[in-house]
């Protein structure tokens, strides 16, 4: 089963890598009000129940995929 | 007094660390981080470099690492832990220290001395130090930038040659211009420069004697 992973940045927390992008599409002319750099991390995982899949991939989250210090995650099964 | 100095798999700092601790008279020596018994040192420092290729995140995977177990328990029972640049990022992971370090804030690699003004010295790495010390190290990280809980215990922060702490003279973006840290009972405590580079005059600077002194001046008979 796929799984993706989108790991952001609390909002609370700077992204420099987002604001050199947002500064660099200004310089480009664009019109753009802030730029942030989520990471996506796509999954392989065994599992029927996607219920199930979600929680433990949630586990791997916590434990690893994302720092609660600073990242909240959100998880697409499927 | 023995001190472990734990070798991930792309740590390059090891042997300067080693060559420091044993020239103020500790007895340092490597250790692999697959290793699972350190009761037989006295302390531990996690030394600089890219562990695991600073995947996913710095300092992420080595958390995982078998040895962290150990340096949790050494760290428990009030053991001296030193975690330098890469090592600070690590001990941030294991929730050893409070925070974390983000990307600096000009996207840039620093590679250059800095000055550092010592702050509280009730801290395995400023105890030797008086406060208000300014000494000068070199800076060498890309994730230097620290964000953590405003009440953290600061042992040093980037300051101007004549200890002015400020802006102008934050070289990362590091929240307060923070350079080191460490926990409530100040035997685990991390910088982000490298004190064991600063230990010679002839090589540019003696700035990190003090704090690595204060690190060995810490070690006391292994209590677990």
């Amino acid at each position: 089963m796929r799984v993706t992973v989108n790991v952001r940045r609390r909002p609370d927390i700077a992204d420099p890598q987002g604001t050199t992008v947002a500064r660099a599409l200004r310089d480009l002319g664009f019109d753009v009000d802030g730029v942030r750099m989520n990471k996506e991390i796509v999954l392989e995982v065994d599992g029927d129940d996607p219920a199930e899949v979600e929680a433990r991939v949630a586990e791997m989250c916590t434990q690893l995929l994302a720092n609660p210090v600073m990242d909240d995650f959100e998880i697409t099964v499927g | 007094m023995s001190v472990a100095v734990i070798v991930f798999p792309g740590t390059n700092c090891e042997h300067d660390a080693v060559w420091a601790l044993g020239d103020l008279g500790a007895d340092a020596e490597l250790v692999w981080h697959r290793e699972t018994d350190l009761s037989s040192f006295d302390g531990v420092v996690l030394p600089g470099g890219f562990a695991h290729g600073d995947a996913l995140r710095t300092g992420a995977i080595a958390r995982f690492s078998p040895v962290m177990a150990e340096v949790e328990r050494l760290a428990a029972a009030g053991a001296p832990v030193l975690g330098i640049c890469n090592g600070f990022q690590i001990l941030c992971e294991a929730h050893l220290l409070p925070g974390v370090l983000l990307e600096n804030r000009d996207l840039r690699f620093i590679c250059r001395p800095v000055h550092v003004r010592v702050e509280e010295t009730d801290t395995v790495l400023t105890r030797s130090a008086t406060a208000g010390d300014v000494l000068e190290i070199p800076l060498n990280s890309y994730e230097g930038n620290y964000r953590g809980p405003t009440d953290v215990r600061v042992a040093a922060r980037y300051c101007g040659p004549d200890g002015t702490v400020d802006e102008e003279w934050n070289p990362n973006g590091s929240m307060g211009s923070i350079a080191a840290i460490a926990n409530d009972r100040g035997n685990v405590a991390a910088i982000m420069p490298h004190p064991e580079r600063a230990m010679e005059a002839v090589l540019g600077s003696t700035g990190g004697r003090t704090l690595l002194q204060s690190f060995v001046d810490s070690l006391t008979p292994a209590r677990v």
